[in-house]
């Protein structure tokens, strides 16, 4: 995520309050070490056995406040996802859907994909996260494995802008169909006009002061 | 053709486009056509759509070969607006989605905010009981247009002027406790944003004998109506193992026989103290999803009642996390002129202590931070999981927030459950499914 200098989101002049020396450094959650604990050793393990180059395509493993999320390499995303689907021990077999992230600073991985799966029969979730870079934001398509994900697809190709391959009708959900751009990636302004309001100006949300 | 019909040739044979004029000259000249097929559009402004959904039909005769759903009509950014607001200002964006279930998509906001906070086993009994309590008011509210509209839908209109008066008794209660009949932003980060006011739990429990009564009225309205009967027995088929690839939850999931309901499965709230049946029904079509939802009315009262009992309890426990640095720091009071600032909370801060007028303009103008990472927390709305996938980054504003919508995932069966089925029958298959555009589209 993006490093963030000072306090109330002004560069270069107008904050007289010290914190513009403040800085936060990028945001990356660290690869979770064995024991896992809950029931995610236990997915880990059945993975590991169902789909042999898991060690493969993994790009590493988080368990944060409760949750795992695995996250796969792209070129990967179809088989682990087939293979979490079908394995008898495993058994996700509902994809709730995907949510797209854009992290502007993540260079080579801006675009990224977060499922969400839960296993009915074993009363289980957990969370794949897959990334795809800027210039090549193709990811494959799950409808395949999940034919719920269809529109969640669709939803995230219209927001962000990743093409996924396989997809039988991959066309703009909840924008227009001649709407350029992707509204909901990080460069992308939010709009709005500022308003007088008895005299004084009030800007809009997005030019607005805040603190961050 | 006529003017009516204006034709122009194409690759895939000659198209005829339909504006109106005199029908039964059209449907004649239609009817003369070599191929029988004919495109209709169904919506967006159609009075049996459920809102505005647009559905493009391809006929033959009247049976339907092929649907697809037009979404988008009421999108409104209300995802990447909550990326320009501080955490506690992203509930009243969020609450406006499902316009007829608001306090669900508050718990799920909210319960995701705790989550990333740490701060979840923080929360006071009482201001859980009190979300329960709302939740499950909110879900009879949810339930009753449900059935009055589909009702409605399917031409009975009566059942929709009874459902509409009980569902205006239950906004009457989030009047009194939040001020706002609908978008009430009342469940906060950390809890809700007031107590109750004095003798509303007395108000619920006559309440629930009243609405006892008219839900069995209202049964009897549709079960006893062959013709409701036959618009939806055996129609807008779906089963398990189609419900489980659509990733579809709720009413229409336990219509299959699956008894899936998060309440019970993965509980919250401490949905697990309350004693009460997850309803379900194995004839996978609108009728069994209606009676449903009917007897998930009774079940509702049920736990409403065990929340008074709780409540009579816990009277005078704090309703909001006990960290500063979280909860907001104004109640709300009920004035002469309806709900509004707190004298006390206004005298307190302008008269008597700077240190608090600094803390509640630190917080209300900064808000909080809150630890970066992501998570998802879900619920069980009135149409199925509704879930908020939220990732902070670290600052007061969230990085992303995503609605897992019940209504859109759901929305995508309607063509597993209308193709070859006739026209009239779409209109049932929808209302059984309880899309709110709203959530759809958000």
């Amino acid at each position: 995520m993006s490093e963030q200098k000072g306090s109330f989101g002004i560069q270069g002049s107008g904050d007289t309050s010290g914190y513009g020396g403040l800085v936060r450094s990028n945001f990356s959650p660290t690869s979770a070490q064995r024991p896992y604990g809950s029931y995610f050793d236990e997915v880990a393990d059945e993975l590991e056995r169902a789909f042999p180059e898991f060690s493969d395509a993994i790009e590493k493993v988080v368990v944060d406040r409760g949750e795992l999320t695995l996250h796969i390499k792209r070129q990967r995303l179809f088989d682990v996802a087939k293979t979490l689907r079908d394995s008898e021990a495993l058994r996700f077999e509902v994809c709730l859907g995907l949510s797209g992230v854009h992290y502007p600073q993540d260079s080579d991985r801006e675009l990224h994909a977060v499922y969400e799966l839960l296993s009915m029969t074993h009363n289980r979730r957990i969370r794949l996260e897959v990334s795809a870079p800027d210039s090549d934001p193709h990811l494959p398509s799950l409808v395949e494995v999940w034919a719920g994900t269809n529109w969640h697809e669709r939803e995230a190709y219209d927001m962000f802008g990743i093409i996924f391959d396989g997809h039988p009708a991959l066309t703009r959900i909840l924008m227009p169909d001649d709407w350029p751009g992707y509204p909901q990636r990080k460069d992308y302004p939010l709009g709005g006009i500022s308003v007088e309001y008895v005299g004084a100006t009030i800007p809009s949300p997005d030019s607005r002061r805040s603190y961050q | 053709m006529s003017t009516f019909a204006s034709s122009r040739e194409t690759t895939e044979g000659t198209i005829y486009s339909v504006t109106g004029g005199d029908w039964d000259q059209v449907a004649s000249e239609i009817g003369s056509a070599k191929e029988e097929r004919v495109v209709v559009n169904m919506g967006p402004q159609h009075p049996s759509t459920h809102g505005v959904l647009r559905l493009m039909l391809e006929l033959e005769g009247e049976t339907i070969i092929e649907l697809r759903c037009g979404i988008g009509y009421l999108h409104t950014g209300i995802e990447k607006n909550t990326e320009f607001r501080t955490w506690t200002q992203g509930v009243t964006f969020v609450t406006r989605m499902d316009y007829l279930s608001p306090l669900f998509n508050e718990s799920a906001y909210c319960l995701g905010v705790e989550k990333l906070l740490g701060i979840t086993s923080d929360v006071p009994e009482r201001a859980s009981v009190i979300r329960v309590l709302m939740m499950e008011l909110n879900r009879i509210s949810s339930h009753m247009v449900a059935l009055g509209t589909g009702a409605l839908e399917l031409g009975a209109i009566t059942p929709m002027f009874f459902a509409f008066r009980e569902r205006e008794k239950v906004l009457d209660v989030f009047e009194k406790v939040s001020g706002l009949r609908m978008n009430m932003a009342y469940i906060r980060p950390g809890g809700v944003a007031q107590d109750l006011p004095e003798g509303t739990v007395a108000g619920i429990r006559e309440l629930i004998k009243d609405l006892r009564k008219s839900f069995r009225d209202n049964a009897k309205l549709l079960i006893g109506n062959s013709i409701w009967i036959k618009r939806t027995k055996g129609i807008g088929y779906l089963d398990l193992a189609g419900c489980i690839t659509l990733g579809v939850t709720g009413p229409v999931l336990r219509s299959t026989g699956m008894p899936w309901d998060l309440r019970k499965t993965q509980p919250y709230c401490g949905y697990e103290n309350y004693d009460f049946d997850v309803i379900t029904s194995d004839t996978c079509d609108v009728y069994g999803r209606f009676l449903i939802r009917m007897q998930e009315l009774e079940q509702s009262l049920r736990i409403i009642e065990q929340c008074c009992d709780k409540l009579e309890k816990l009277e005078g426990a704090p309703v909001m996390v006990a960290d500063k640095k979280i909860a907001w720091p104004a109640q709300l009071s009920l004035g002469g002129d309806g709900l509004g600032n707190s004298l006390d909370h206004i005298r307190q801060i302008m008269g008597t202590s700077m240190e608090a007028l600094i803390h509640h303009f630190k917080i209300v103008t900064e808000g909080f931070r809150v630890p970066a990472g992501q998570v998802y927390s879900p619920v069980e709305s009135p149409r199925g999981e509704l879930g908020a996938h939220l990732v902070s980054d670290g600052g007061t504003r969230p990085y992303r927030v995503h609605f897992r919508a019940p209504s859109f995932s759901n929305l995508q069966s309607t063509s597993a459950m209308c193709e070859g089925s006739l026209i009239a029958d779409v209109v049932a298959a929808v209302a059984s499914i309880d899309p709110v555009m709203g959530d759809v589209d958000r």
